[in-house]
């Protein structure tokens, strides 16, 4: 076995190196050999903490000592008396920040972790193909136990949880349930919303693959509580992994007596059917979706009816999202006052995030309802990649909006995110900096919401593309100011008037940079200029002095737009030149800019 | 797999596989079984998960290391970090690590897994789970 006693952990993530802890782990690799202890102590480098703002971080094994901000000179100090002589170094301990008090407890070290991870809470643990692992980890016993409560105590325990939709819409889970309950019928249907639309979010697709069991037992707890005995997914066919590993925890679920009849020997009847959708985002709206898993198109129609009322074949229907229903378990097993006790005062638990965009650490997370965007963005996600500076975080997808620098210390739950012109949407979060152009981004969701209108309303149909036709024309310059008062009445009409919430919501992005970034939409109308840099129809290239006349770029051009005698400065005929961007990468001494 | 028919049923069977969770196959030693789980999802997969898995087996195979079994899980939501592994000694905590190449799976074979000495590489955890 291992030699070592005693391991120093050093953060080599990507936050942490900036900060020279590739410098820190040789300086201690250093003070270790020359304390003659390189044969009980392992210097290992690791990758990211989530602490990255107080990085470089190192901790100690088997003590659990957490150090924050050591710098290479530090090493040798911690060597010297931590390693040793025992004794913490007490300077670069962690300081509370509300007490002040130094951390160095290693029963207290778990401040830094801002993650929690309750819909996520097997994902990566268990073998997702193997029943048993599921139930090792108290899979199905949430079942049992809600088996051995009446309906209506089910779901008030749901609704004492707080517990609120995560597909979009955030609302409370346990009153919707109750509705479905209280509509008598001979048959009703539990429904598991698996259509993930949104173009920046697959937190369904891994809780599918990774826990599949946690929604299947959901998806009977429920059937149990409303009084259904069948349940379908609506899952996209481009999800083939998550389908298999589905069908496979439906088969085996069967097999161990925990779908079907006499569920746990008790009365309980339920099982589950997979319905595919073929991937257009309107399907995921409730009852579109509904529409499409009968066989007609899917478009959707007006509520009320509410599917709790009149749903799936005109019975009622309880309509969840995966996410929603991988929480489900949690609350039987723990108790509804533990979730509660989690996130805000109006948003309860937790919830999964994908962070993507211009951020270090590009994953999928789970953070308690409450925390600040400060601390995913600098903490979990690793800060700004290539040390830019943080502009803007989309969250919502097409249906969302921008939060910026001054959001940075909100509570991240449904209500606030609504306060500040966003939206919680699915848990898409992509991040932006400063090369992010805004009105461009408005674009890019116009342009999947126009896409995906399913043009049953005029308002959508039309207005989406009248929307794009406005964006298109400010990004190539070719914007008046009339054109934002244009954008900004017809998204107020769209809004009121589109007949389902994706076009209710598509004017959304736009709305929410025009508040934000107005100055961006005024620079490229009047100024003809794209701040930062993304519009290539407003950029030139241009030569400067720096030119010495080598001829390279005019010999590249493929429009022949550069000219020029030898040894002479060239010039770029902006008439001609088609902006490829060709001549800049050929100059060898950096004369041609782009601006 | 006969039916499960109660929820104290359903207890005993959690209890019974709880210590040695899909290790059935391989018998009486248990408890001195190394895991190495390789996280394929989607995501995990589409960064070379797959190989590393293989290349894990034929290691293990090439090696004759009779006491460890590789298996999968889903996403641990390291996306900057894929392909992800756990490796568990036994009686010890779990240990992640992130970009698993195959050079990286052969260091942490010959090194972790055979000798117990950790490398470079490891993701520590930054989450609390349910218990916590
Ligand atoms: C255009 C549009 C797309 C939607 N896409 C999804 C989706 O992909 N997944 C989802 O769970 N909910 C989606 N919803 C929300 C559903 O209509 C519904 O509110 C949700 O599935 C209810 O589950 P929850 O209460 O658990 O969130 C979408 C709504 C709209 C208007
Ligand atoms: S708002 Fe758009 S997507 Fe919804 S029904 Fe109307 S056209 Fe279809
Ligand atoms: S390649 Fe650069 S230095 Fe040479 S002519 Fe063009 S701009 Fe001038
Ligand atoms: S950007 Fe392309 S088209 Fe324009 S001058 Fe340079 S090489 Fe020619
Ligand atoms: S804590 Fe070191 S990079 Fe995040
Ligand atoms: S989605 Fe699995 S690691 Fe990112």
């Amino acid at each position: 076995m291992s030699k070592f006693t005693m391991h120093i952990l050093v953060c080599g993530g990507t936050g942490c190196i900036s900060s020279q802890s590739n410098e820190i782990v040789e300086q201690l690799k250093f003070h270790i050999n020359a304390a003659n202890m390189s044969e009980e102590v392992q210097v290992l480098k690791t990758g990211c903490f989530g602490f990255c703002e107080k990085g470089p971080v190192v901790k100690i094994l088997p003590d659990n000592t957490f150090y924050v901000q050591v710098t290479p000179e530090d090493a040798e100090e911690l060597v010297k008396e931590h390693i040793v002589k025992g004794r913490k170094v007490e300077r670069l301990l962690y300081s509370d920040p509300t007490t002040e008090k130094k951390v160095s407890d290693s029963k207290h070290m778990d401040f830094y972790k801002k993650q929690m991870r309750v819909a996520l809470r097997n994902c990566g643990f268990i073998d997702p193909d193997n029943i048993e692992e599921y139930i090792a980890r108290d899979g199905y016993s949430a079942l049992g136990q809600a088996l051995s409560m009446t309906q209506q105590e089910v779901i008030d325990e749901v609704k004492k949880s707080g517990l609120r939709g995560r597909g979009g819409g955030g609302f409370p889970t346990g009153l919707k349930w109750e509705f479905a309950y209280k509509n008598e019928a001979d048959q009703k249907y539990v429904v598991c919303n698996a259509d993930e639309g949104d173009p920046g979010a697959f937190m369904d697709r891994s809780i599918l693959e990774g826990d599949p069991h946690s929604v299947v037992e959901a998806m009977a707890i429920c059937g149990y509580a409303i009084g259904a005995t069948q349940g379908l997914v609506y899952i996209r066919a481009e999800y083939p992994l998550a389908i298999k590993r589905l069908e496979k925890a439906i088969k085996d679920a069967r097999e161990y007596g925990l779908l079907g009849k006499n569920i746990l020997g008790s009365d309980l009847e339920f099982d589950i059917e997979i319905k595919f959708g073929a991937g257009a985002f309107v399907c995921g709206e409730e009852t579109a979706l509904i529409h499409s898993m009968e066989g007609m198109r899917g478009e959707p129609t007006t509520k009320p009816p509410f599917p709790a009322a009149s749903g799936y074949w005109a019975k009622p229907t309880n309509v969840n999202n995966v996410e929603t229903f991988a929480n489900i378990p949690v609350i039987f097993l723990k108790g509804a006052d533990w979730f509660a006790s989690i996130g805000t005062e109006k948003s309860k638990g937790t919830k999964v995030f994908a962070l993507a965009g211009k951020i270090n650490n590009v994953g999928l997370i789970e953070v308690p309802m409450g925390i600040t965007l400060r601390e995913v963005i600098y903490d979990i996600g690793g800060g700004i990649k290539d040390g830019k500076k943080f502009k803007s975080v989309q969250t919502g997808g097409p249906s969302g909006g921008c939060l910026t620098e001054k959001d940075l210390d909100t509570p991240i739950d449904f209500d606030n995110l609504i306060a500040k012109g966003s939206m919680m949407g699915s848990g898409g979060m992509i991040v932006m900096d400063e090369d992010d152009c805004m009105p461009a981004v408005a674009k890019f969701y116009l342009e999947f919401t126009e896409e995906e209108s399913c043009g049953k309303c005029t308002p959508c149909r039309v207005g989406t593309k009248r929307l794009l036709e406005i964006l298109e024309k400010i990004t190539q310059g070719k914007g008046t100011m009339e054109d934002i008062d244009t954008l900004r009445e017809l998204s107020h009409v769209i809004k009121d008037t589109a007949l389902c919430g994706l076009g209710q919501t598509a004017p959304n992005p736009i709305l929410s940079t025009l508040d934000i970034f107005y100055d961006e939409y005024v620079a490229h109308i009047k100024d003809k200029k794209c701040p930062a840099g993304q519009c290539n129809a407003l950029l030139q290239y241009k030569i400067t002095d720096k030119c010495i006349g080598c001829t390279a770029c005019a010999r590249v051009c493929p429009t022949n737009a550069i000219s020029g005698a030898v040894k002479q400065k060239h010039l770029i005929d902006q008439e001609k030149c088609i902006k490829c961007g060709a001549c800049m990468d050929k100059c060898k001494f950096a004369a041609i800019i782009k601006e | 797999m006969p039916k499960i028919m109660s929820l104290d049923e359903l207890k005993s069977l959690r209890d019974n596989v709880k210590n040695k969770v899909d290790l059935r196959e391989k018998g009486e030693n248990v408890d001195e079984m190394v895991v190495i789980r390789v996280a394929m999802a989607t995501c995990g997969i589409a960064s070379g998960a797959r190989d590393t898995m293989n290349f894990f087996a034929e290691l293990v195979r090439e090696n004759e290391l009779n006491n460890v079994v590789i298996t999968q899980s889903g996403c641990m939501g390291y996306c900057y970090a894929e392909p992800t592994v756990e490796v568990t000694l036994p009686g010890k905590e779990p240990v992640v690590y992130g970009h698993v190449n195959k050079e990286k799976a052969k260091e942490i074979l010959e090194k972790h897994i055979k000798s117990g000495e950790m490398v470079d590489g490891i993701i520590p955890v930054a989450h609390k789970s349910l218990d916590e």
